[in-house]
């Protein structure tokens, strides 16, 4: 059976699993290597989504939490287009973004920092790309936080995001940052990838064409996924 | 141009962190947001196929439980079809599922049907298996696992995937074991993220 399958993933643009400057891998690392397997139906298929599971609000995280008014913070839309490594869109990718609020706090229940749950925030989104693997939601900017890891550790301003996408084998989860956050340079969790081109790769730019008039800015954020190529031979003799 | 291939570089991953429940299982971050939200219930009363339940903890390399991890599964129907177009015969089981584990206890859950078994490479049948993807704090890139059933003995020594697990030692951290629950089969699935004995660590895929 001859199903198009994904090219192999370039784990040398990764984060190693073992990055000590992260120092909750440290013990969170497998010590033996990955074992690589052909892919099967296990790993080119995945979760088909239809665009009836979300609802008309999910990619609105300025209302889709509202309770009493609109959350604090700097409105923004963010954008993209999701392809894959050869350059063709994902279409029907679900993808998932959560964030903390203007203040740096997440609505979680085991987030204990000190700046204040934003009663009109919820912090999360979803949406699926269309046919070009275009997606955009819109939110508030979220705030840097301190964190435990050194003792004055701080995350750059950042918007986590999931992607699912055709297969199993695509399977992403990343983090999303903002062009010109003084912080990022000194972020133990970008660092603990491998280039700056990578890091890069996570920044979203400034869109200034897409800024809506007395409303809103706009980030541009593309992703890539890994790509599948056809099989377009087979080495069976013929019987 | 031409002569060149199009050839972009995957978005590189990063750890999920300890909020990741606030984007994927907002439920069990401690709000209501969404009508609809995605669980750890795969299988409905209808869903044909032998009734199971899966059970067990994420371990770190000092035998700690990740009691922030949160786990996706995939697998096949009972005849061993996926929801999905590119397979053959696209099942109605939709078998997926998404969970975190347990904030106190570290133990995860999914409740599901046993899948049957699915087609390998050239000809070759895998054994009934479940695909597993974990993330969490300090996971920077996901780890893909799959679940095997202990009573699959014949289904597992053909497996292509088993097989090609060079150390036959390790084989045996991705099999899990039955336990009656009440009438309902439950298999314990433990996961070692990390461990100084290689034949105790589970066995991660580069997929």
């Amino acid at each position: 059976m001859a199903h198009p399958e994904f090219a192999q993933r370039d784990t040398a643009q990764h984060p190693p699993a073992y990055s000590p400057g992260y120092k909750t891998s440290v013990l969170r690392s497998p010590k033996n290597a990955l074992i690589s397997i052909p892919q099967s139906l296990s790993e080119v298929t995945a979760p088909v989504f239809q665009p009836q599971e979300l609802g008309p609000r999910d990619n609105d995280l300025i209302l889709n939490f509202a309770k009493t008014g609109l959350p604090i913070g700097e409105r923004l839309i963010v954008h993209g287009y999701v392809r894959d490594q050869f350059g063709n869109p994902v279409k029907g990718a679900l993808v998932e973004v959560w964030q903390a609020n203007a203040g740096g706090r997440y609505r979680h229940k085991n987030d204990q920092y000190i700046a204040p749950i934003d009663p009109n925030f919820g912090g999360c989104g979803r949406m699926l790309t269309d046919e070009n693997g275009y997606y955009v939601y819109r939110t508030i900017k979220p705030g840097p936080y301190p964190w435990r890891n050194r003792m004055n550790d701080w995350r750059p301003a950042h918007i986590h995001y999931s992607i699912s996408g055709e297969g199993w084998a695509q399977r992403l989860i990343t983090q999303m940052y903002f062009e010109g956050d003084p912080l990022i340079p000194g972020c133990p969790i970008l660092r603990t990838l491998p280039s700056e081109e990578q890091i890069r790769g996570l920044i979203a730019q400034q869109d200034r064409g897409h800024f809506i008039a007395l409303d809103s800015r706009c980030y541009r954020f593309d992703i890539v996924l890994r790509g599948k190529r056809a099989t377009h031979f087979e080495n069976e003799m013929p019987r | 141009m031409i002569n060149t291939p199009t050839f972009l570089n995957e978005t590189a991953s990063q750890t999920g962190g300890p909020y990741v429940h606030i984007g994927l299982a907002p439920l069990q971050a401690g709000f209501e947001i969404f009508d609809n939200n995605f669980g750890n219930v795969l299988a409905g009363p209808d869903t044909p196929g032998q009734r199971i339940a899966i059970e067990g903890q994420v371990t770190d390399g000092s035998g700690t439980p990740l009691r922030d991890v949160l786990i996706e599964i995939w697998q096949a129907d009972a005849e061993g079809h996926y929801a999905h177009p590119s397979d053959p015969k696209p099942s109605a089981f939709r078998g997926w599922g998404r969970t975190g584990a347990d904030f106190d206890t570290g133990l995860y859950r999914f409740e599901t049907i046993k899948p049957g078994r699915v087609p390998g490479r050239g000809g070759m049948v895998q054994a009934p298996h479940i695909n597993f993807w974990i993330v969490a704090r300090g996971i920077n890139i996901g780890l893909n696992t799959r679940l095997y059933f202990v009573d699959e003995a014949q289904a597992n020594a053909e497996d292509p995937v088993l097989r090609s697990i060079e150390w036959a030692v390790r084989r045996q951290t991705l099999v899990a074991t039955p336990q009656q629950q009440g009438g309902l089969t439950v298999y314990r699935f433990d996961i070692v993220v990390q461990s100084a004995d290689a034949a105790k660590e589970t066995v991660f895929f580069d997929v």
